[in-house]
């Protein structure tokens, strides 16, 4: 308990002592982040390789890549995005200044997930470095070897006191979150989420909760089926279907599903070959107990491709289960496992009530030619974001907020709405002492004319 | 559960979509402007019972306030609905993101008894105009107003997506056990921390306008007539029942020496010399808010006012002095007529004494200079800041109102309002032509496509990778 208090104490008196605003400060030491992912490419690569499994390819365009992107658009951007915006006024407020002043919300905690370790440490912190916070950084313990860089490298290049890492497993985050934050970003699973915000809630601190759920998949009847699957197929299995806005599952007319699945099977050998064991580019299940929990899945189920598996290497084949039952195991927790459920329905209005009867997913994903169908799922559902003819897409635009609703989630970052996330927007108001003439129709007594005015 | 079937069938409302066309939300916007209109007798009625509050108070508060909020938003509504369009990669230049706004679903509004209208009313209109079924819940405490908007106000919207809930503490536990999709409240924070600790349970996202104890600081160089005037008038408007009074003035012994006689002037000039008969000033609520504020008098040395009657729970706008940071007047928000003033030495004194506590949910700063106005300001946090007056910050509907820290969390008025009872929803509709062009997207990765992939994201800063 202590430790924890003494290095949450010693950021927030760091954040206190103001170093951490100036925009040449935060600027600084995003550049120093930047130095340290290309510094430490290397190191960083081969404890995605260790944790996940994840090809030197994979791992960088997956985890890479989208930092690199983060960090140059926050320091091209920070001067505009940190400017004071100034509000439209009204009469009585003509002469005055009226703005809104972009602050720090003071202590940051980034709480992390093991499916993107490096990549779900290192966008929030950014975000929060930008908005001028310190930063508590807990990566996952499951994803260990990246746990671990990540406490080494952090403090050679960061300011020590303002970002620490604490490192550890259920106890040691449950002993942070009893500490007073001023934001929590927290990425996993909705039960957790729970806990987090209950946490939350004893000190009324803001809270931004990246879940998941089960990202559903519509494909229409009619679409060019050999593109779509081509994509789904990416989507679904790349990471080893550990990824929190993966097509969970199919939803699709039962005409085309024995199509959709020959589709998808060519498109799974022309991306893994024949062995998919011995592809470099196909990852791992993470530990034993996902490995277990996503094989349990597999109970009774229509395997109409893939589900072998080998405990020892955590190794689950891409598989596709047909005509799946909605009230199955498989259809019930978000699989987070390369295993791909088709539920058959009979019409989109079908797919549309079946998708509203179910929590709120983080994605949602149609592919159509018709734009109208496309138009239509949208309004008539509801997602933390959705993609259309593609899936996973829409979380790398830089302008969309990326988030979920309901159990998927509340609140969002990346890009500029990292930084409004992790700011406080205070509303500002200079007047003049002088012109207290214009203020007396207001004053009592009873000015009932002023009311007329 | 004796909510629970009010809630499934606002749900059920909701999920037939009911609400989501503009034109359905701006028949219900104006079906409450209507209220407003109709109901305004009854309307400064209710709140002239609950809280003894003058006409013009309540025009401009309850009325004319929330009349401003609902006619920007009829205005805009159109504007604020449309999908926003969002820069792109240079890949994706032949697809569409934007953001869409969709509403939450069902939105329960927890409302408090200063200002028992507006604090509900203008959440409300929020809600309704981002597509949202809400349940309003006022508070117990102003039963007039309690009353009429739960009489009168279904009967102006649609009964399958509007209902008012009325109840003690014990009612309103029991309707936090339902699932929402959005709670808004207003209140306390100890409230607020029962009230997102219940949201936790069902991952429902919240606003919490709290309050606090909001600084006011006078410096040395100001016009002391306008700032007294200034002063008094956010203290004393409402009984000093507001969440954005200022709640304590800091300045030096010079200062005070010469405010005290210009508060005094102020008084008079609104109140009369006994402000008792004056019709513009207000009455505290409940026999447990006036006894505890009562109490709070025997902080310091009255300076002017101090006079009570309980009968009428009337106290008098009150100047205390000689206060200690350690008087029971500083511990809590005092939220009545009664002004302390706390002595400091200089500016880095107030200052430090303002940091030493919870952010508050406002904080004033007096002075004819700019410079001290807004060193003040850089070197504080709060919810809001109005230099050189009271309270009128909230009044611009472009300026979001909101808390920080023990002060609240969210923030709302006018498009902010919107925002906020919306959820903002990523979207990107791609074509399913050119699709070599993801080829390098896909596995197998050669050290040959790899090498094309690290290139591609080396190219200069002002190009956005063009893979992945």
């Amino acid at each position: 308990m202590e430790r924890m208090q003494q290095i949450v104490g010693r950021a927030r008196a760091a954040f206190n002592s103001g170093r951490s605003r100036p925009l040449e400060f935060r600027i600084q030491q995003l550049k120093a982040l930047e130095r340290m992912v290309q510094e430490k490419e290397k190191e960083i690569l081969a404890a995605l390789k260790a944790d996940l499994h994840k090809s030197g390819p994979n791992a960088y365009s997956q985890e890479i890549l989208g930092v690199l992107r983060e960090l140059v658009l926050a320091m091209e951007k920070l001067p505009s995005w940190a400017a004071p915006q100034p509000v439209r006024k009204d009469l009585l407020t003509m002469r005055d200044k009226a703005y809104i002043n972009y602050e720090p919300l003071g202590m940051v905690l980034v709480i992390g997930a093991w499916n993107y370790p490096f990549l779900l440490v290192m966008m929030p912190l950014i975000g929060a470095i930008a908005a001028g916070n310190a930063v508590v950084v807990k990566p996952s313990e499951v994803s260990e070897n990246t746990a671990k860089l990540v406490a080494e490298l952090l403090p050679q290049y960061l300011d020590k006191d303002l970002y620490p890492v604490v490192t550890g497993g259920v106890p040691e985050t449950t002993e942070l979150l009893t500490q007073r934050f001023d934001h929590i970003l927290y990425t996993g699973n909705t039960a957790v989420g729970k806990i987090v915000m209950a946490a939350a809630a004893k000190h009324l601190t803001p809270v931004t909760l990246e879940l998941g759920g089960k990202s559903p998949c519509y494909i229409d009847k009619d679409c060019d089926l050999a593109v779509a699957c081509r994509r789904i197929t990416w989507g679904k299995y790349m990471n080893c279907g550990q990824t929190c806005i993966a097509p969970d599952y199919i939803l699709c007319d039962p005409s085309i599903q024995s199509q959709v699945v020959e589709n998808i099977k060519a498109t799974l050998k022309e991306f893994y070959g024949e062995d998919v064991k011995s592809s470099p580019d196909y990852e791992r299940i993470v530990n034993q107990r996902h490995f277990k929990r996503v094989k349990s899945l597999l109970e009774g189920q229509k395997i109409a491709y893939g589900g072998e598996t080998d405990e020892a290497s955590c190794f689950i084949a891409p598989t596709i289960l047909t005509d799946v039952s909605p009230e199955s195991k498989v259809m019930e927790e978000e699989i987070f496992g390369p295993v791909l459920p088709i539920v058959t329905v009979k019409s989109v209005e079908e797919a549309i009530e079946f998708i509203n009867r179910r929590e709120k997913p983080l994605a949602l994903y149609v592919f159509s030619n018709k734009k109208q169908l496309i138009r239509r799922v949208i309004s008539e559902t509801s997602s933390g974001g959705m993609t259309a003819n593609d899936v996973i897409m829409h979380s790398v635009v830089p302008g969309l907020p990326f988030g979920g609703v309901g159990h998927s989630g509340m609140g969002a970052y990346v890009g500029r709405c990292s930084f409004e996330t992790f700011s406080h927007h205070r509303a500002c108001l200079i007047k003049d002492l002088r012109w207290e003439l214009v203020n007396k129709l207001r004053y009592p007594p009873g000015s009932m004319e002023m009311m007329h005015l | 559960n004796p909510f629970a079937g009010l809630v499934s069938h606002l749900r059920a409302s909701w999920l037939s979509g009911k609400t989501r066309p503009m034109e359905y939300r701006m028949a219900q916007l104006e079906a409450l402007g209507h209220f407003m209109d109709d109901k305004k007798q009854q309307i400064l009625e209710a709140t002239a019972s609950d809280l003894g509050k003058a006409p013009f108070e309540t025009e401009l508060s309850e009325i004319l306030l929330c009349k401003n909020e609902l006619h920007e938003t009829l205005n805009k509504l159109s504007h604020w609905m449309k999908d926003e369009q969002v820069d792109r990669t240079m890949a994706m230049q032949l697809d569409s993101a934007f953001i869409r706004k969709d509403p939450y679903g069902v939105v329960l509004i927890i409302a408090p008894w200063n200002y028992p209208i507006h604090l509900f009313l203008v959440p409300l209109i929020g809600a309704i105009a981002a597509g949202n079924c809400v349940i309003v819940k006022p508070s117990e405490v102003s039963k007039n107003t309690e009353r009429l908007v739960a009489e009168v106000l279904p009967s102006y919207l649609d009964k399958d997506c509007f209902a008012v809930v009325t109840g003690d503490v014990p009612e309103t536990t029991r309707l936090l056990e339902n699932k929402f999709d959005y709670i808004f409240f207003t209140g306390i924070p100890p409230v607020g921390r029962i009230v997102m600790t219940a949201a936790a349970k069902h991952l429902t996202p919240v606003t919490l306008e709290l309050g606090g104890k909001n600084p006011c600081y006078v410096s040395d160089t100001c016009d002391v007539t306008n700032v007294a005037r200034r002063v008094a008038w956010g203290r004393f408007f409402n009984a000093g029942q507001t969440c954005t009074a200022p709640d304590y003035l800091l300045c030096t012994m010079e200062m005070q020496e010469k405010l005290l006689p210009a508060l005094h002037k102020a008084i008079n000039d609104f109140y009369g010399p006994n402000p008792r008969e004056s019709p513009d000033f207000g009455r505290i609520v409940s026999d447990k808010q006036f006894q505890r504020l009562r109490a709070l008098l025997g902080s310091g040395r009255v300076a002017i006012g101090g006079q009570t009657d309980e009968a009428e729970r009337y106290i008098a706008p009150t100047v205390l002095v000689d206060i200690q940071p350690s008087d029971p007047i500083m511990q809590e928000e005092i939220f009545g007529p009664i002004l302390p003033i706390v002595v400091i030495s200089n500016m880095d004194e107030a200052i430090d004494f303002i940091n030493s506590r919870e952010r508050p949910l406002v904080l004033y700063a007096f002075s004819s200079k700019d410079k001290i106005v807004n060193q003040v300001l850089e070197r504080t946090s709060s919810g809001g800041f109005c230099g050189n007056d009271t309270l009128m910050h909230m009044t611009l509907p472009s300026l979001p109102f909101g808390g920080i820290g023990n002060s609240g969390l969210g923030m709302y008025h006018g498009k902010f309002s919107f925002d906020t009872f919306s959820h903002h929803r990523g979207c990107l509709k791609r074509g399913m032509g050119r699709e070599p062009l993801n080829g390098p997207r896909y596995p197998p990765y050669s050290q040959q496509k790899f090498g094309v992939v690290r290139a591609a994201s080396q190219v200069t800063r002002k190009n956005d990778c063009t893979l992945l």
